[in-house]
């Protein structure tokens, strides 16, 4: 197995040759990143074999990956923060249409005011649009989550997003394992599409759709709206399956394990839990070894899978915790972290009480060290020691007067 | 696992009547009078506007000219363009009366 020294961006990039993508499309202006610039660069000299779609926004970038992927050509393309949010209504389309396409979000703050740099708000504010959002935590975790992330969309027929910190994995060099080709063309067989269109069977593709279900021209009863949008929802919570199975496979092959739905740092015996997703939870596991070190007894829980979300996972992880202690880069104004909001929802009913405290960190790229993280933790504990069983933390931030 | 679904993504074939009969939609019917049809007149292929501009493809070609009732929407755009104004657009009865 090969090793090479590369950023996040890089490491996507080698992924997605390993999977030979057909069609790439990209609006390649900031803020997209140097992701497509490494595609739009091999495609030129040959080195990958693909259709490089040059368009005018990133609304039509996944219309075009929405149409190629309909005609069966697997598909990829990558953006962040506005370019992301100007995506918005075509990722609804492409989940709706239950079309098997890969995009990379380099996770990125949102305007206003400006800002390049990282948190997770833009793709936290994709959570409803219907696709699976899997957050990777280094640099190898996302050359292998691209490729895994095709055979998950491909089986389940929903599209992935594989989300990773801006700048802190997509600028930053880790040596990374490339897997070799022929193993992943093993791993990843052609992409079948689920309706083929042909001159000799036309059909319409998503035309209008009546409430109700309703016989075609046939007698066949066609479903209705509902019948549709329940099947994705189906089809995201059957996700789970075929995540868990995927990365299994994926580590016998490969020998990279990056956990299912989710991945666990000293949580055998932990009861303080720290939960999060992306660089901020691989973050928390070096607090973590500090704070064993003071005979604090914690943990991690990373989030790997936020969509489909991983509702059990965490219920079997966190049934031991004494304190859970959630670091986010969002928040969903009005209320409190998402992850926050859907992770206490998850322990509703379950015997599980622990206090909960979320941090929000990170926004707009404000850096939070290890040490800052174990500052956190020893403060929330204080706290819940005594009796403070919720607190909305924003770090690093003055938020006096 | 693959996915056998004709229904996993909404869609629909092109057939007569997919989107159901239509001609209950109609409060006018077209009426052709043959003695003014072209087609008829000259006893051959012939105009054939209507067929042209019908946006629904009810106009069936032919001596005489017919239109299919099942699914003609009543739209009138036949009757608008026949440079002969062979073709009326007769108000239903019960249209009439809401007037």
């Amino acid at each position: 197995m090969q090793v090479k020294i590369l950023t996040g961006n890089q490491a996507a990039a080698e992924a997605v040759k390993l999977c030979k993508v057909q069609v790439v499309s990209a609006y390649p202006i900031t803020p997209s990143t140097s992701l497509t610039e490494y595609l739009a660069e091999w495609i030129e000299r040959g080195t990958l074999k693909a259709e490089y779609v040059r368009v005018e926004s990133e609304h039509s970038v996944m219309t075009v990956c929405v149409s190629a992927s309909t005609v069966g050509a697997r598909v990829f393309t990558s953006t962040s923060s506005h370019g992301l949010l100007y995506m918005h209504e075509q990722l609804h389309w492409a989940a709706g249409s239950r079309l098997p396409i890969v995009t990379c979000v380099i996770n990125r703050g949102v305007g206003a005011p400006w800002s390049i740099f990282n948190d997770q708000q833009d793709s936290i504010a994709q959570r409803d649009t219907g696709w699976i959002q899997l957050y990777c935590r280094d640099n190898q975790e996302i050359i292998d989550t691209v490729i895994q992330a095709y055979r998950i969309a491909e089986t389940a027929f929903c599209p992935v997003m594989v989300c990773y910190d801006g700048f802190v994995l997509s600028h930053t060099m880790m040596p990374v394992e490339i897997p070799a080709a022929d193993k992943v063309n093993v791993f990843l067989p052609p992409y079948k599409p689920h309706t083929i269109l042909s001159q000799e069977a036309p059909r319409n593709i998503n035309p209008v759709i009546f409430p109700s279900q309703r016989r075609d021209a046939d007698g066949v009863l066609r479903d209705g709206y509902m019948e549709f949008r329940w099947k994705l929802q189906n089809a995201l919570e059957g996700a789970r399956d075929v995540i868990v199975d995927v990365n299994r496979e994926f580590a016998a092959v490969f020998g990279h394990d990056h956990g299912g739905m989710i991945w666990d740092h000293r949580i055998d015996d932990a009861e303080v839990c720290i939960v999060g997703m992306g660089s901020i939870a691989s973050e928390a596991t070096t607090a973590v070894d500090v704070l064993r070190e003071e005979g604090i007894r914690a943990g991690v829980v990373g989030i790997r899978s936020y969509r489909p979300f991983p509702r059990a996972e965490l219920r079997e992880a966190l049934k031991k915790a004494a304190a859970i202690i959630i670091f986010e880069k969002n928040v969903s104004y009005g209320y409190e972290g998402a992850l926050c909001a859907d992770l206490k929802a998850a322990l509703y009913g379950t015997g599980i009480v622990a206090p909960v405290h979320n941090y929000i960190a990170g926004l707009g790229g404000r850096d939070v060290k290890a040490t800052e993280l174990a500052d956190a933790v020893r403060s929330s504990l204080a706290d819940i020691a005594g009796g403070v069983r919720e607190r909305q933390t924003w770090l690093n931030c003055v938020t006096e007067g | 696992m693959e996915i056998k679904d004709d229904n996993i993504s909404a869609m629909c074939k092109p057939a007569i009547g997919e989107a159901g009969r239509t001609g209950d939609w109609r409060d006018a019917t077209p009426v052709i009078d043959q003695a003014k049809c072209i087609a008829s007149i000259k006893n051959r292929p012939a105009c054939y506007l209507c067929w042209l501009y019908c946006p629904d493809g009810v106009v069936i070609t032919g001596v005489p000219v017919q239109i299919d009732l099942e699914y003609c929407k009543g739209c009138g755009i036949c009757a608008e363009e026949c440079p002969a104004q062979a073709i009326a657009m007769v108000m239903h009865e019960e249209v009439k009366e809401c007037k």
